[in-house]
């Protein structure tokens, strides 16, 4: 399987370890990822309500070049920044919506020579590649050290089933991660705020606003007793990461909470070396979540009741 | 032919054809050609004076044809045979142009819609001319009936014609009557208590003489046609001998399989795995889940068998298939609960104390697992505060788009019965529109309004235990808008009900499909009409009543199980009744055994005689769908009413001003 591969700014920088830990993989799942040549910022989460025409043509231009650059592609662009995924997607479809608007783009883009025909290109993010190109049973045959015991909130974010473009998912409740996660052999907890907001760059404007919405989720974490949040978008992982630290501050509370890439517990799981996933770059120590794994202790059957006295509970039917 | 003396009468159905088309300048149009010997146009066709006309003429004239342009032949075709028929002329020497709902309503154009009356009228009277005279076909009603479906709608039914001196066979596929009504605690709105007003009718329908009670059944073959239907019910090993069990219940009581009942107690509660769903079950005679019991399973246990006082637990016995035959046939199905598990959001399965509405009536319910206590899901904590969240899974476009009808009442019950059993509880009803159309339906809104119930206008976005804010801990979260003061609201409670709508039952497709019936959108069976012909289907004989129909409460679904009895007491009592002699007919003659109508035939009414190599069209199945007429290669099946001439001709009829190029243009110019 070949994709085109948009690794966006953050996974250069503060999200390397995303990008070391989806290349390591990518290989062992039969995904080949051709980088595109070229590419440039997508304008992030605010360029597009400053100047919708230059922003849509900043990010119209990494289509231009996925669609050049087909052969390496097979016209399918993978994103693994959320906000990028969405961005990529945002332009595809509106292009593809409003011709007068892909126009404008198209006009832009001629003056470096370049150009976009709205719908050539499949956005897709990482995520949906791994869950439904790969699939769950070819990743399960592929796992030679389960991570049992290990109990992870699944963190969705805002950004990637946005109901409307390419969405893969449920958008209200999402289950891929939570699905992929079981089939790694990690226990997972309910996380009922798996795609509320990270607060984004809210950091940089209001900082209480945005440590309060960082709280939420490292609270919601915390009283799952999971031992990591595992997250899809660079984004979600600088906030609750960088700024747990401050939070704790800030509120007087004191979570210690690893907030992981799923790609790299994918590789764990497929026994590639932490350093080649990146291990380490983390705030919060991820070492005492992976020293969980492979001790082999057992779930301890936390939050269960007796169910001698009570109701019992509706089942539910066959989940991942 | 060229003898014949057509009539044409053109209606002006006072201005709802007349007020589009020029029906002066149609009839006088009509008058001119050929084999027309009198045209008119009149106010009402319809009217007794109309009627009148036509006949009158027919004496006068010497009429041998006749037209009538007006409405949707769904509407008057009736009306008009019987004119003709009155006046000595075949009913089916008549035909009717329909200048109505496919001409006047349909634009405003009235250039353009007097000209397609013409064609229509044309059509008419060319097919007209070679109509054949033709006599109904006589059918003999099989005065037994077959329903069904046990709920309020089948029993309701049952009894009606039961009493009415008819036999009925009424299939269950439960091993009790009684269907969802038995499950439920009060009735809105005058709070009566369910199973006292149902068991008294279930304990009739058991012990009435003229009911054959098929539970534990289910239908698996229907033959025939209206009058002569050949049912075959699967009835499905018991594993208990009716004639031997008292209905003690030892059994039960011995039995040590313990299995969670999903089915009557709605997953609340527990059964064991030989059981009666309820003490009141009819029959009283238990089944034994063969999924769950250890004999069945693992091989040993056999404790019923032991304690059995009178020797009627039977671990051999096998499913029966039994052939009925019945003359009409009432299908009340019912509805399945929609499963909110589908709204994930809402938390049902992820969150204990989310509950569903079919899980709170089993738990106010005093025969009910808790005895009738609204506890939480441990079995011990009283909530002070309560939701009850209207619309999951109703008027949502992500579901199902109709209104369920019954949750707004419903859930009005359950905040009454929870200020009943617990005085200090908050109540809060979560509403996008309260909707209480009914006798006393809106005075117990109001009733409960005075009561002190929260009610908050909103669609609820998510229910979740994630606390934020103080007093949020260990709580439920109602995250809503408040669309009456615009604003965000998270309200903290200890318990939620989600007030789920009605859907059609998983299977209702197979169910139609079986029954030769049809299915709207939502999988709801559809009626022959929806206003005036509510209970009967587009298959004679077939009649659907209660929630199978769509979502209804319970005096509706009353009012339609009497309804569907009714209209098969009356046919019952006509003993023979007419039907339309459009069959097909196969002229052997011309047959060349090809045998390609055979499996064509959507109701297996064409045999192949081997021995002269030849189809033949069983009159008596043959609904006249025209599929092997249009299919046989050499010609040889025709269908009465609907010949190669007749269709042929109304298409020339109908394309009489195009023949000629320019000529359509020519008229309209």
């Amino acid at each position: 399987m070949r994709y085109g591969y948009y690794p966006g700014c953050s996974l250069e920088r503060n999200a390397i370890a995303y990008h070391q830990s989806a290349v390591a993989v990518a290989p062992q799942l039969g995904i080949e990822l051709n980088e595109i040549d070229d590419w440039n910022c997508c304008g992030a989460t605010e360029y597009s309500s400053i100047d919708l025409i230059p922003a849509y043509a900043l990010i119209a231009r990494n289509l231009a070049l996925a669609e050049q650059q087909q052969d390496e592609n097979g016209g399918q662009l993978v994103a693994p920044c959320s906000a990028c995924f969405l961005n990529l997607s945002k332009a595809d479809h509106y292009m593809a919506e409003a011709p007068d608007l892909a126009e404008k783009v198209n006009d832009a883009l001629s003056a470096g020579g370049l150009h976009y025909d709205p719908g050539s290109i499949q956005v897709r993010h990482l995520l949906d590649v791994i869950v439904n190109d790969v699939g769950y049973d070819a990743i399960k045959a592929k796992v030679s050290k389960p991570l049992s015991g290990l109990r992870v909130a699944p963190y969705y974010g805002c950004l990637i089933v946005r109901p409307g473009y390419q969405a893969f998912d449920d958008p209200e409740y999402p289950t891929s991660l939570d699905k992929l996660m079981r089939v790694l052999g990690a226990e997972v907890v309910d996380y009922p705020l798996k795609t509320h907001c990270c607060g984004g760059h809210m950091t940089q404007i209001s900082r209480p606003t945005a440590l309060e919405l960082i709280r939420r989720l490292l609270k919601n974490a915390a009283d799952y007793e999971a031992d990591a949040i595992v997250t899809v978008c660079p984004m979600c992982q600088l906030n609750l990461d960088a700024f747990q630290a401050d939070v704790n501050r800030f509120f007087g509370t004191d979570f210690h909470i690893p907030v992981l890439y799923f790609t790299q517990l994918i590789g764990v799981a497929l026994n590639i070396s932490p350093v080649e996933l990146g291990f380490g770059k983390e705030f919060v120590d991820a070492r005492p979540a992976l020293d969980k794994i492979g001790t082999g202790s057992p779930p301890t059957g936390r939050r269960r009741r007796s169910r001698e006295k009570g109701l019992p509970m509706p089942t539910m039917s066959e989940e991942g | 032919m060229s003898e014949e003396r057509v009539g044409v009468y053109i209606c002006h159905c006072g201005t709802n054809i007349a007020g589009t088309v020029d029906v002066e300048d149609v009839a006088r149009w009509a008058g001119e050609q050929p084999h027309v010997v009198v045209a008119r146009d009149y106010k009402f066709m319809c009217s007794s004076l109309g009627q009148e006309l036509i006949e009158k003429d027919i004496k006068e004239f010497g009429l041998t044809r006749v037209v009538v342009a007006s409405c949707s032949p769904h509407m008057h075709e009736k009306t008009f045979r019987g004119a003709c028929e009155r006046a000595g002329l075949n009913p089916f020497l008549f035909e009717m142009a329909n200048i109505r709902e496919q001409d006047s309503w349909a634009t405003n154009d009235r250039k353009a819609a007097t000209q397609k009356a013409k064609a229509l009228v044309k059509a008419a009277i060319e097919r007209v001319i070679h109509h054949e005279p033709l006599d109904p076909l006589q059918v003999e009603i099989n005065s037994s009936t077959l329903i069904v479906g046990g709920g309020i709608a089948g029993i309701t039914a049952a009894l009606e014609l039961a009493n009415a001196g008819y036999h009925v066979y009424l299939v269950e596929r439960e091993p009790s009557i009684g269907g969802h009504m038995a499950q439920l605690d009060k009735t809105f709105p005058t709070l009566d208590c369910s199973a006292c007003i149902l068991t008294p009718k279930m304990v009739e329908v058991d012990q009435h003489p003229n009911i054959t009670l098929l539970s534990y059944s289910e239908v698996e073959k229907v033959e025939g046609h209206l009058g002569d239907f050949t049912v075959t019910v699967r009835k499905k090993a018991r594993h208990v001998i009716e004639d031997l069990c008292t209905g003690c219940g030892e059994c039960e009581r011995r039995c040590p399989k313990r299995v969670i009942d999903n089915s009557f107690e709605a997953g609340l509660g527990f059964r064991k795995a030989i059981y009666r769903p309820f003490p009141q079950a009819v029959p009283k005679y238990p089944v034994i889940d063969t999924d769950n019991c250890l004999w069945f399973q693992i091989g040993k246990c056999r404790v019923c068998e032991r304690f059995c006082p009178t020797g009627a637990i039977d671990y051999e016995q096998q499913d029966e298939l039994l052939e009925i035959k019945v003359g009409n046939i009432i299908l009340a199905t019912g509805y399945k609960l929609f499963d909110p598990r589908r709204i994930p959001q809402y938390g049902y399965g992820r969150l204990a104390n989310v509950f569903t509405s079919l899980e709170f009536e089993r738990m106010v319910n005093a025969a009910g697992p808790t005895g009738g206590r609204i506890v939480l899901r441990d079995g011990e904590t009283e909530p002070k505060s309560v939701a009850i969240i209207h619309c999951v899974g109703s008027r949502d476009r992500n579901y199902n788009e109709y209104c369920s009808k019954v949750c707004c009442m419903y859930s009005l019950k359950f905040a009454h019965l929870v200020h009943e059993r617990l005085p200090e509880a908050e109540v809060y009803n979560f509403y996008i529109d309260i909707r209480t159309p009914g006798k006393g339906y809106e005075e117990f809104y109001h009733r409960l309004l005075e009561e002190g119930t929260h009610f908050i206008r909103g669609r609820v976005a998510e229910v979740t235990d994630a606390a934020r804010q103080p007093g949020e801990e260990g709580k439920l979260i109602v995250q809503v808008e408040d669309t009456l003061i615009g604003k965000q609201r998270r309200i903290p409670v200890d318990m939620v009900i989600l007030s789920a709508g009605l859907e059609a039952q998983p299977d209702a497709r197979e169910v139609a499909q079986k029954f030769g019936l049809g299915c709207d959108a939502n999988g709801f069976f559809v009626e022959r009409h929806p206003k005036l012909d509510p209970v009967a289907t587009m298959t004679d004989g077939v009649f659907i009543a209660g929630t199978c129909q769509g979502p209804r409460d319970i005096p509706d679904t009353v009012a339609q199980g009497a309804a569907a009895a009714a209209r098969i007491a009356s046919l019952i009592s006509q003993r023979v009744v007419q039907m339309e002699p459009v069959r097909a007919h196969i002229d052997e003659d011309l047959c060349s055994g090809c045998r390609i109508c055979n499996d064509l035939c959507p109701y297996n009414a064409i045999v192949y005689h081997e021995d002269r190599q030849v189809s033949e069209v069983i009159t008596a199945l043959c609904q006249g769908c025209g599929a092997c007429v249009a299919a046989c290669p050499s010609g040889a099946i025709t269908e009465a009413h609907f010949t190669d001439e007749q269709i042929m001709s109304e298409i020339e009829g109908i394309l009489w001003d195009v023949r000629p190029q320019g000529a359509h243009e020519a008229a309209l110019a």
